[in-house]
């Protein structure tokens, strides 16, 4: 059985597992990393969106094998060491906006409103409403335009 | 406050001290009487759903069976209550929490709610449906906590040497007039009783409320932020490996023979492959070998139970099966309004699809899901296993979500049945093409509304509403049939029952009918957030809207002059001011209003819309823009909003299941099988058709008793949109969702094999 070594929150890991399972499944059943959530394994409703290297995408859409042994992989648990803290400012927002509702998709949400406020950064503006028509996460209790007010508080903080 | 506070010249209630090593304390569900019914202060007769509805029927239904939900006070001062509800997003730990940090004056973050396991003894109170939890549980949980105070100051009053009425009690501390106070935690055993006694305790008056009434966030929001909630696939169960079932190609199809079962049984990671009712049901290490044995897995089908079925012909047996209207047209007296709406099936998927784990073995069963009806559950899994209820355990897990869905255990029969059959635990998760396609759907139905109006005057008002046959089967029915004989609805099948029991019209419309019937019952259906009234209402809303037009009258001033009620009105008032009702817009953008009671609650809905073509025509990749909404501003009046923020967070959420069903999600039958797969077909809100203004205004208690909240927003904000649509376009909209009869908005999944492979290229589009 081959073997797969990346870095997930921090410490490098090595899973036994064929080449093509997609890394969602590396994560959740063989490595016990539950944060990222399945939704439709098809990259579209991004309940599953992690971090690669900073950036978010979809481990229900990567084969372990495209991983490299160096490649740094944060997952929700993994957020707040990333800033050094308990809590990221951005599920410190995602507390003081109340957004959660059945939570099923919050993980995704917040590491991709991370990336997002990120990317908005490196096009030279601060994140707004055109930016948030772009987030394609599905939150099907409809906890949208909190997210949105999350995000902007969250904007300012880090 | 001193205890005399709360109980002086009030009215006392009963409960327990149950007979424990620390306090703890119980109260009966279904303590007090069903919420005061509405009286008929109208001319017209009322309609069922205004003097009795749904929930009074839940309600009522915990009176004779009731039983006992206890709290438990610990030694570290905390208090712990296993709730017999699901909670699925709704927020109902925390409302429930609140209760008791409110009667027991016990900061909040020192409540646990957890959620309890099947009791089959609660019977009908262990069912979370209607809206109807905080309506049933609002007075028995309080009484609990009550008694548990009571006990406290009773054994504070012993050690202290002092009158009870001389103490008090604040934060989870008693406290004496003399300064010396003690923590709940230090008398939680001394307040223990060796024996169950049975005692009467007085309830705080509103006026003291300091918990109930203010927002309050969610008590498992840190854990849903940092990853920690944990929901069914999220539970490490020792042996229940991911399991997946290779389903038909059309609705309910059967599987005849599995050509490759070895080859498949062969494949990396996978442990077992049976051939069960539903499909062929593959375990392996991991999900991903899951489906790519799925994917494999060469099956000749049997029929389905919809084979040959698209909306076409289900539409003709609608209109075939379309019941009389019953008043005469009287053409020279009167002018009549008449239109047929036509609202396609739509998706109650939830976020988190169909999933539970089961580990079955020869003596007994143990399963774990998000169960909105676990009793019903229990008793029908152990039917099919041939074992006895009390050998079947079933935990109810944190649920990702429901909308309907789970008030059914389809996952969890299945994922039982699956591990009998490979003599494994199980942990079984539906993909979610499945979920769309196999899944529960909110039945296809038409709706008729004549109206006829005379001199200022609406005279009648009928609807016919046809619609396929909505399951009932999770527990309602065994209620409604239990308590048929004191329904103010004789003589009528079970879901014509349900249909009188939660519609009403709102207005004084003069002689009102409304009837339902039902056609063919080969599909998967459920509720969804609501059982028949997001379309009911719209159909009605927008009748409104034409009978105000065609008599010369604002939509908004006409609905005033003939609402009811005057709750309503008062809703009705707050969003056409808050939202400016009437203002001037540009061509193509428009504003809707509509109203919406159930559930003892009422919402009224103002939306702008935006149906310029720039606005249609905005390209976002693999998604559906169309119309936008651009602002809502909702009013809501539950009676008494326990949690505002939860009920706001509710509103919001209804808000954008409203926006969903009247614009862009609904399910294509074609050729006995639903189109639509993933996410990107099935068009439920995204953020770029969320309104990027939204306003939610709770308005200040009235009845001072809890009114249901979960499905309140979804009718009102559907009709409010259609009403809009209407306004802007200039063309009355008769078929939901408006975007179902454009050409398909995407390239629809192969249904063979069922399901699509995982993409590779997620690389890619990293951002
Ligand atoms: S599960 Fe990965 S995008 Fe849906
Ligand atoms: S909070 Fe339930 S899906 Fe987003």
């Amino acid at each position: 059985m081959p073997q797969h070594s990346f870095i997930l929150n921090g410490t490098q890991v090595t899973a036994e597992v064929d080449d093509d399972v997609r890394l969602l499944w590396v994560l959740r059943d063989v490595l016990g990393v539950t944060g990222p959530k399945y939704g439709c394994g098809l990259g579209v409703c991004q309940a599953c969106t992690s971090h690669i290297n900073g950036k978010a995408f979809n481990p229900c859409s990567v084969p372990v094998s495209a991983v490299q042994a160096t490649d740094e992989i944060t997952t929700i648990e993994g957020l707040p060491a990333t800033v050094g803290k308990d809590l990221h400012p951005m599920q410190e927002a995602w507390l003081t906006y109340d957004v959660a509702q059945c939570g099923y998709c919050q993980p995704g949400q917040i590491m991709a409103a991370v990336a997002k406020v990120r990317q908005a950064r490196a096009a030279g503006h601060e994140i707004g409403d055109a930016d948030f028509d772009e987030i394609r996460n599905i939150c099907r209790c409809g906890t949208y335009h909190r997210i949105r007010e999350a995000i902007t508080a969250a904007a300012k903080e880090f | 406050m001193g205890d005399q506070d709360h109980s002086l010249g009030r009215r006392r209630f009963l409960g327990y001290v149950l007979a424990a090593s620390t306090l703890t304390v119980a109260a009966q569900l279904g303590e007090v009487a069903a919420p005061e019914r509405a009286e008929a202060a109208i001319p017209s007769l009322p309609e069922p759903a205004e003097v009795y509805d749904l929930n009074d029927l839940l309600t009522d239904a915990a009176l004779p069976t009731a039983n006992l939900i206890s709290i438990q006070l610990n030694t570290d001062g905390t208090a712990s209550f296993a709730l017999p509800r699901a909670e699925v997003g709704q927020g109902v730990t925390t409302s429930s929490a609140m209760l008791i940090a409110e009667e027991l004056d016990l900061p909040l973050d020192r409540v646990r709610v957890t959620l309890a396991d099947a009791r089959p003894e609660l019977l009908f109170n262990q069912l979370t449906g209607g809206s109807n939890t905080t309506i049933s549980t609002y007075t028995p949980i309080r009484v609990a906590a009550a008694i548990a105070r009571q006990r406290l100051l009773q054994a504070a009053a012993a050690q202290l040497g002092v009158a009870v009425s001389t103490l008090t009690t604040s934060a989870g501390v008693v406290s004496s007039a003399s300064g010396a106070s003690i923590g709940y935690g230090a008398l939680a055993v001394a307040a223990a009783s060796q024996t169950t006694l049975l005692v009467s305790v007085g309830l705080k008056p509103a006026a003291q409320f300091s918990v109930i009434g203010t927002p309050q966030n969610r008590v498992d929001a840190l854990d849903a932020v940092t990853g920690r909630k944990q929901f069914a696939m999220d539970l490490s169960v020792p042996g229940a490996l991911p399991t997946m079932v290779c389903r038909p190609p059309t609705i309910n199809g059967t599987v005849r023979s599995v050509q490759n079962l070895a080859a498949v049984q062969a494949m990396p990671g996978i442990t077992d492959v049976v051939t069960v009712a539903t499909g062929v049901a593959v375990r392996g290490q991991t999900f991903g070998q899951c489906i790519d044995a799925v994917r494999a897995l060469q099956v000749t089908w049997g029929p389905g139970t919809a084979e040959g079925a698209s909306d076409a012909t289900v539409l003709q047996e609608l209109l075939a099966a379309e019941l009389p209207l019953v008043i005469p047209p009287l053409p020279l007296l009167t002018q009549e309004v008449d239109t047929r709406f036509t609202f396609h099936f739509a998706s109650n998927s939830a976020l988190e699809p169909n999933c539970a784990i089961a580990d079955v073995r020869a003596d007994r069963a143990e399963i774990w899901g998000a169960l909105k009806s676990p009793i019903v559950a229990q008793q029908t899994i152990a039917a099919a296993l041939g074992l006895l209820p009390t050998a079947v355990t079933v935990h109810v897990t944190q649920g990702g979500g429901s909308f309907g869905r789970k008030l059914f255990h389809d996952a969890a029969i299945e994922a039982a049945l699956i591990s009998r059959a490979m003599g494994k635990p199980v942990k079984l998760m539906w993909h979610r093409t499945d979920d769309f396609r196999q899944g529960r759907a909110h039945p296809m139905a038409t709706s008729r509304v004549r109206a006829t109006y005379s001199l200022g005057n609406v005279v009648s008002f009928e609807q016919r509403h046809t619609s396929v046959g909505t399951d009932f089967g999770h527990g309602l029915g065994e209620i409604i049939t239990s308590l048929v004989a004191k329904l103010p609805v004789a003589d009528l099948g079970f879901s014509e029952t349900m249909f009188e029991l939660t519609q009403q019209t709102p207005y004084e419309f003069g002689v009102t009918t409304q009837l339902l019937n039902e056609v063919d019952h080969g599909f998967n259906t459920g509720s969804m957030r609501g059982i028949y009234s997001p379309n009911v209402r719209c159909a009605q809303e927008l009748v409104v809207d034409q009978l105000a037009a065609a008599m010369g009258q604002d939509a908004y001033r006409f609905r005033r002059q003939f609402l009811k009620d005057d709750r309503a009105k008062a809703v009705l008032d707050q969003v056409a001011q808050a939202g400016d009702w009437g203002r001037t817009m540009p061509a193509g953008t428009a504003q809707g209003i509509a109203l919406h009671p159930e559930y003892h609650g009422f919402v009224a809905v103002l939306a702008e819309i935006d149906c310029t073509p720039a606005t249609v025509g905005r390209q976002v990749p693999d998604a559906w823009t169309g119309p936008r909404v651009t602002k809502v501003v909702c009013a809501v009046d539950v009676g008494l909003a326990v949690n505002p923020r939860g009920l706001e967070a509710q509103m919001m959420g209804g808000i954008m299941d409203g926006i969903a069903v009247a614009l862009t999600s609904g399910l294509h039958l074609e050729n006995g099988m639903f189109q639509e797969g993933s996410w990107d077909e099935y068009f439920y809100t995204r953020q770029w058709n969320t309104p990027p203004e939204l306003q939610i205004i709770v308005m200040p208690p009235t009845t001072g008793v809890p009114g249901g909240a979960g499905e309140l927003a979804v009718a009102g904000a559907m009709a409010a949109v259609a009403c809009a649509y209407g306004r802007a376009t200039g063309t009355m909209p008769t078929s939901f969702p408006i975007n179902h009869t454009a050409p398909l908005g995407f390239v629809p999944l192969p249904t063979e094999p069922p399901i699509p492979q995982s993409p590779t290229d997620g690389l890619s589009r990293a951002y």
